[in-house]
């Protein structure tokens, strides 16, 4: 099981300094781990970033990056997931011509079954926008491929934990009292 | 603080000095040039306290840092400039980061507008020591220097301790700051001493109380976290015999009777071979490197392991353990001892001295008392030791000197070896030597150094020259760069590649920066020029021409289990 290489979701909060991306996919490369995907953004916590990141890693391995990621000073706390614990999505674009997307008898058909919608149709072109899995944005683009599709870019994975609260925020709470405890021990002094 | 009417702005230059002040710094270590010559502007004119020590190379002000951080405790300071001053200090910081060295590196930038423009001497210092150091921080304004220092002191120091890089821009240094300053005790997402588990604690007891065999073996987390009489204290208690790693000599004095050696490639035959043996392994400020290990996959099988370290993401990395405590070596060791029962394990205790019994015979009397033939090297360390009756800071170089500095020396108190350890960065020796001896002025400071090393920074004698610094060098000459040699002669069928040495008359050099110097080549001269050397507090090189195909014995060949020792180049150990 410990051998068994799976993809993993891994959840970086970070505080927001400079580098500190590079720093982290840095401990990917060194440990020989691929980055399939990546995105960064604000976290729902003030001052607190999050990155999330897939990889396949056997189980061992995943644990001990995940813990040299947390090493890093700027770092909060980080945490991997398999598939069944987290709710996840990617954002697909695909853009077409129009002249050759309305050759299509049912386009809305098409975007129906797929969950897919229009977000920009002009004269020349047309946006087409899926979140979903990679097999189910991939699978739209083999459809799409037909009218030829001009442009396709996929984000990276986004995920929630199935918990019920930012897997973080506890961690922060008690941060927070043993910061009031500090402060009280240096104002003593 | 509170009232700050009678601030005054101050330059962000001079604002670095009083930071470094406020610090408890005395001593930094440095180079200047184009980029950081406003700090040196400001050292010469804003009357600061603290000492300046000009080196001759960066990669010699890091490595005296690095000296002086592990004699005190306390974090070595490093100031030098961009671009080219930065990347020579590098392969300190990768040295520091790998033996967990508290040290401060500040180090110059080009002028805000010029980042990121190939500028003259720029170098993206930020990007190079990212994953190298513990934490680094490119200072862009005055205002914000007092943080950064503030906060580069403090991770630097807490925890497990690292380097830390502090990359300070032109503008920075030029602007103006109303200064204030307010040490860091606290960063949110840093948890500098993990709270050791209640339960992890109570299973480790446990078992330690249940051992029949139990055995201890320590690392550097011991000396840094000064916890060397807890340490003491949970050996006696429990009666369990301990091994040292290289980093982790001197934490016990080497007479104290339940310390059984060095473990490790070249360390001692019983430690090693009772790793294999002990039912509970108990693993203090360690890491599991793997000249400690030799083959992973047959190391210490047979027993339970309980590891504690400071740093988590050690625990498990590399042995499995039966239970990890992460948390400071001293907290965590008296709330074992206080919590287990007194035990006895004389039989045990006592199978170690077989083991001892045949390293003795085989390896150490004709190593330390040949008798005839050329001078040994660990002849030459084990009569510094005596001489200095085991009371000096022992430094090391890197390559069989190193070996057999810390195979032989004797010591009779904390903090008292420092090598290159995790890196093995030849050239450590001489800048390491004279910050310790910056550090500990009272004390001794013996270097064992090869031919080899001794080249990589004899410049540093500069330094020894110009702040008339008291150390003792013991060059082992042997003509080659010794250890490879003698890999190559085990391993490689006696092609000795590129490691022959045509070397220089070192008694020139030594002249040459007015140091004195003596050479030895005949056994009869050896304990009178030791004892020259350590009879007063000037520097002194002592050459000491040993057998130029001394080979480091015991060793652990390479993809050998930690209990397949050979004793010679021709006979391996047996087990009694
Ligand atoms: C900077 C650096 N380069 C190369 C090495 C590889 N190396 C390890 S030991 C050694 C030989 C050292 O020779 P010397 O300094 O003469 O010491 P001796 O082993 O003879 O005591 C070498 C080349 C190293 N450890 N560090």
């Amino acid at each position: 099981m410990e051998n068994e290489v799976r993809t993993y979701t891994v959840t970086i909060y970070t505080e927001n300094q400079i580098g500190l991306l590079a720093q982290i996919s840095n401990i990917f490369t060194r440990r020989s781990l691929s980055i399939w995907s990546l995105s960064a953004g604000a976290s729902s916590m003030e001052g607190i970033h999050n990155i999330t990141i897939v990889t396949d890693a056997t189980e061992k391995k995943i644990k001990e990056v995940v813990q040299q990621i947390e090493k890093r000073v700027d770092v909060v706390k980080a945490f991997f997931y398999t598939a069944e614990k987290i709710v996840y999505r990617e954002l697909a674009l695909y853009k077409i011509l129009t002249e050759d997307l309305l050759k299509c008898d049912d386009i809305e058909g098409l975007l129906n079954r797929y969950h897919a919608r229009i977000v920009e149709m002009n004269k020349t072109f047309t946006v087409i926008q899926k979140t979903g899995h990679t097999t189910e944005t991939a699978a739209l683009y083999d459809e799409l491929k037909e009218y030829g599709v001009r442009q396709f870019v996929r984000s990276g994975r986004i995920a929630v934990s199935r918990a019920m609260q930012e897997p973080v925020f506890k961690f922060l709470q008690k941060r927070e009292r043993e910061a009031e405890k500090y402060r009280k021990q240096t104002n003593k002094q | 603080m509170g009232t700050d009417n009678n601030k005054k702005a101050i330059t962000g230059s001079e604002a670095l000095w009083r930071s470094l002040e406020a610090e408890g710094v005395n001593t930094v270590f440095g180079y200047p040039g184009g980029q950081i010559m406003p700090v040196y502007d400001s050292f010469y004119s804003c009357g600061t306290p603290i000492r300046h020590v000009l080196v001759r190379h960066e990669q010699g002000a890091i490595h005296a840092a690095q000296g002086y951080a592990r004699v005190k405790g306390e974090p070595g300071v490093v100031i030098v400039t961009s671009g080219p001053g930065a990347t020579n200090v590098i392969t300190g910081v990768v040295d520091a980061m790998t033996d967990s060295t508290p040290v401060v590196v500040i180090t110059g930038q080009v002028a805000n507008a010029a980042l990121g423009t190939d500028a003259f001497q720029e170098a993206d210092v930020t990007g190079l020591t990212g994953p190298i150091c513990k934490w680094n921080y490119q200072i862009r304004r005055a205002e914000d220097i007092a943080w950064a220092v503030s906060r580069a002191f403090f991770i630097a120091k807490t925890g497990r301790p690292g380097p830390v890089v502090l990359d300070f821009t032109k503008d920075a240094q030029n602007g103006t700051v109303e200064f204030e300053y307010k040490k860091c005790t606290f960063i949110r997402s840093y948890v500098h001493i993990p709270k050791p588990s209640d339960q992890a604690i109570e299973k480790a007891v446990e078992l330690i109380d249940k051992a029949q065999k139990p055995f201890v073996v320590f690392g550097q987390g011991v000396t840094i976290s000064n916890a060397e009489p807890e340490l003491m204290e949970f050996l006696k208690k429990g009666d369990i015999p301990a091994g040292a790693t290289l980093l982790g000599l001197s934490a016990l004095p080497s007479d104290f009777p339940l310390y059984m050696g060095m473990i490790g490639m070249h360390g001692n035959v019983a430690p090693n071979v009772k790793t294999n043996e002990c039912d509970v392994l108990i693993a203090v400020g360690m890491r599991f490197d793997d000249r400690v290990t030799g083959t992973v996959s047959t190391y210490a099988k047979q027993a339970k392991v309980i590891h504690i370290d400071i740093d988590p993401s050690e625990i498990g990395k590399i042995i499995p353990v039966e239970v990890g405590i992460k948390g400071d070596a001293k907290q965590v060791l008296s709330a074992i001892t206080s919590k287990m029962k007194e035990s006895k394990h004389t039989e045990w205790v006592d199978s170690f001295a077989a083991c001892q019994e045949v390293e003795q015979v085989k390896v150490i009397t004709p190593e330390v008392a040949p008798g005839e033939g050329h001078i040994k090297m660990g002849e030459v360390v084990d009569c510094v030791s005596r001489v200095s009756g085991g009371k000096a800071i022992v430094v090391t170089d890197v390559g069989q000197n190193q070996m057999m500095g810390a195979r032989y020396s004797r010591f009779a108190q904390k903090r008292s070896f420092i090598s290159s350890g995790g890196l093995g960065t030849m050239g450590f020796g001489i800048p390491a030597a004279i910050g310790a001896k910056i550090a500990a002025p009272d004390r001794q400071v013996c270097l064992f150094v090869g031919d080899g090393g001794l080249q990589m920074t004899v410049q540093e004698y500069g330094t020894i020259m110009q702040e008339g610094t008291g150390v003792k060098i013991v060059l082992l000459n042997n003509n080659w760069l010794g250890n490879v040699r003698q890999w190559q002669e085990l391993f490689f069928g006696e092609r000795y590649s590129q490691t022959r040495m045509v070397n220089p008359d070192f008694s020139l050099i030594a002249k040459a920066y007015g140091i004195k110097t003596r050479f030895v080549e005949n056994r009869k001269d050896l304990e009178d020029a030791v004892s020259e050397m350590l009879s007063d507090d000037s520097p002194f090189i002592l050459e000491v021409h040993v057998e130029e195909n001394g080979m480091v014995m015991p060793m652990v060949p390479p993809g050998k289990g930690i209990n397949q020792i050979m004793l010679t180049d021709k006979e391996w150990f047996e087990n009694v």
